[in-house]
């Protein structure tokens, strides 16, 4: 039920972001969605892709620190209230939420949310109790295409 | 480690009978040998003659070992004026081998040797490895640059004297350094000590610990280096770190060597006149207090140089040491007199920082110290190349490691530093010694080597 995401350290400069997609994009792997922490010094790019084993190789081969997080998608009704009713879950399984992003993908009319929480199975198992739908990353990247 | 360590208790090698000269014995000799330095240099190069009769002192005038203080200091400035020839004592036809620095700026610095001198520098390294514990059947990999540097070539000969095995791989390419180590059952390296610390990670990224390999002596020098990276590397590759002193302009590594007690580098005082001296005012400092190192050599034939101006701070240790050795020592050398900051009024030292940043990190990082001078106040940045080890993907977390970083270089220097991190492999380095402090305050000074 974890996906796997890639997180990068970036200078916050000009053209810091740009390298790393160029090599993913060099070896043709498809960013199914990313985010960009930024503070005034340094920014955290986080990605989530299919090939994210081979793609952490190449980054450290080029340079990169990266870290392999446990993060969990989940699907949100897309109406108002409907990520309130799964923070409420969470909140209530007693799991802090570190950070959350939206995927860019749609799965039958309803939006993805990426969380990354302090204690992950923990969150799964309270959302899965509370009927939310998880996605594992088989079907993550097959709504991808 | 002591199951892995043998340093032949008891046991020299009959060239080190002179580090046990006694006292009395070694200073005639230094004297004798003083006297015939200063003749030869004043009846063979113009340039000093010229210097010592300026300052109106003549050889016959050194009756004793303090007489030296009325001779004229020699800088690396002298060195380049001279450039390449101008302090050689001798024809070229008996010179049978050159060094020189690397240059950063403008005309490197030339040494020169007659086969005399290479009998010495090849005798003070012998005596340094064997007062290590090295001896015959040691496998030494020399990681020191073969070439015009010292490093290399000056370890080599000592190194194949003392009956050592040599294995002259010169510095680069990490993983054959890694693959020959573990191959070749190598029980000793020579390399800069920042050097090691990358090989100690590079064979963890290979797969190969260190602190299982035979290896069991490092020679770290030609960079100042402090005791907590002598207990980082000698906890992780179980090894004993030994600190080797010695400049070009002297002889190249072996003008000093820590013996197995790890307690201050004794120096080869039958080859090297040392003193400490204030390097404000040039007067000698009490014993056991901190000045500037001054080497006169004793023996050097193509190249003698007259109370040289090390700039390397440190102080000599008076007590005898436990080995036995009657040769002095002096404290490790960590920091240079031209190496210090004043940043906001403050001394400010790269070893302090060092220090500071190891006390948060466990490995050292690369990093650079950057001053600059903004509306009249100095600001001191540090950047500091992020490793996968203090990497989180959380912003709170890197902002924590920041601020303790932050935390650890006020309390040590107490100047307060903008902490940068910084991508790896960013910031610039030469010869396996990053480029440690820039000092964007002196853009003006033509002699700053920017």
């Amino acid at each position: 039920m974890k996906i796997q995401q890639l997180s990068l350290f970036l200078e916050n400069a000009p053209g810091h972001l740009a390298s790393p997609c160029a090599v993913l994009a060099d070896a043709g792997f498809n960013i199914l969605t990313l985010t960009l922490a930024d503070t005034q010094g340094f920014g955290i790019l986080r990605l989530i892709l299919r090939e994210w084993e081979q793609a952490q190789r190449l980054l450290e081969k080029s340079g990169f620190v990266v870290k392999v997080t446990d993060v969990v998608a989940v699907q949100v009704e897309d109406r108002p209230g409907g990520l309130r009713k799964l923070l409420q879950i969470v909140e209530q399984a007693g799991v802090n939420i570190e950070y959350m992003y939206a995927f860019t993908v749609r799965c039958g009319g309803k939006a993805i949310m990426v969380f990354r929480l302090d204690h992950t199975d923990q969150g799964i198992a309270a959302l899965l109790g509370s009927g939310a739908r998880v996605l594992s990353a088989t079907e993550l990247y097959a709504l991808a295409g | 480690m002591s199951l892995k360590w043998n340093d032949h208790n008891g046991c020299f090698h009959p060239d080190s009978a002179f580090d046990f000269l006694p006292g009395e014995q070694l200073r005639a000799l230094q004297l004798q040998r003083l006297r015939a330095t200063v003749e030869r240099t004043y009846s063979n190069v113009e340039f000093m003659r010229k210097r010592m009769d300026a300052h109106g002192v003549r050889p016959e005038q050194l009756r004793t070992l303090d007489d030296i203080r009325r001779l004229p200091f020699t800088d690396k400035i002298d060195l380049r004026d001279t450039y390449p020839y101008g302090l050689f004592a001798c024809p070229m036809s008996e010179v049978v081998r050159l060094h020189a620095s690397s240059g950063t700026t403008g005309k490197p610095i030339v040494v020169g040797y007659t086969q005399g001198d290479m009998e010495t520098w090849k005798n003070v390294i012998l005596r340094s490895l064997a007062a290590t514990g090295m001896h015959r059947g040691d496998i030494l990999q020399n990681a020191y640059g073969y070439g015009l540097f010292t490093g290399g070539l000056g370890l080599h000969y000592g190194a194949e004297a003392l009956g050592a095995t040599v294995i002259p791989i010169s510095g680069g390419n990490s993983d054959r350094q890694i693959m020959i180590m573990r191959d070749f059952g190598v029980t000793a390296i020579s390399c800069t000590p920042s050097y090691f610390i990358h090989l100690i990670e590079h064979g963890a990224s290979m797969g190969v610990d260190l602190k299982t390999l035979p290896l069991r002596i490092g020679i770290f020098g030609a960079e100042p280096w402090t005791e907590e990276m002598r207990c980082f590397i000698q906890r992780e590759a179980n090894i004993r770190a030994f600190d080797i002193y010695g400049l070009s302009e002297i002889i190249g590594p072996g003008v000093g060597i820590e013996c197995t007690c790890q307690n201050g580098l004794h120096i080869f005082e039958d080859h090297f006149l040392f003193e400490i001296l204030d390097p404000k005012t040039g007067a000698p400092v009490p014993d056991g207090e901190e000045g500037e190192l001054v080497l006169t050599t004793l023996s050097k034939q193509a190249m003698p140089i007259l109370r040289y101006r090390t700039h390397d701070i440190t102080r000599v240790i008076p007590e005898q040491c436990d080995c036995g050795r009657s040769i002095r020592r002096i404290a490790r050398i960590s920091r240079r007199s031209d190496d210090m900051l004043i940043i906001r009024g403050v001394n400010v030292f790269p070893s302090q920082i060092e220090a500071a940043l190891l006390k948060v990190e466990q490995t050292l990082p690369h990093y650079q110290i950057i001053v600059r001078r903004e509306r009249e106040m100095d600001e001191m940045e540090i950047r500091i190349e992020v490793t996968a080890e203090v990497f989180s993907d959380r912003v709170s977390e890197i902002e924590r490691i920041s601020r303790r970083l932050s935390h650890a270089v006020e309390s040590t220097t107490g100047i307060r530093a903008k902490i940068s991190l910084v991508e790896p492999q960013t910031i610039q380095r030469s010869e396996g010694k990053a480029r440690r402090v820039l000092d964007l305050r002196k853009l003006d000074d033509p002699k700053n080597p920017l």
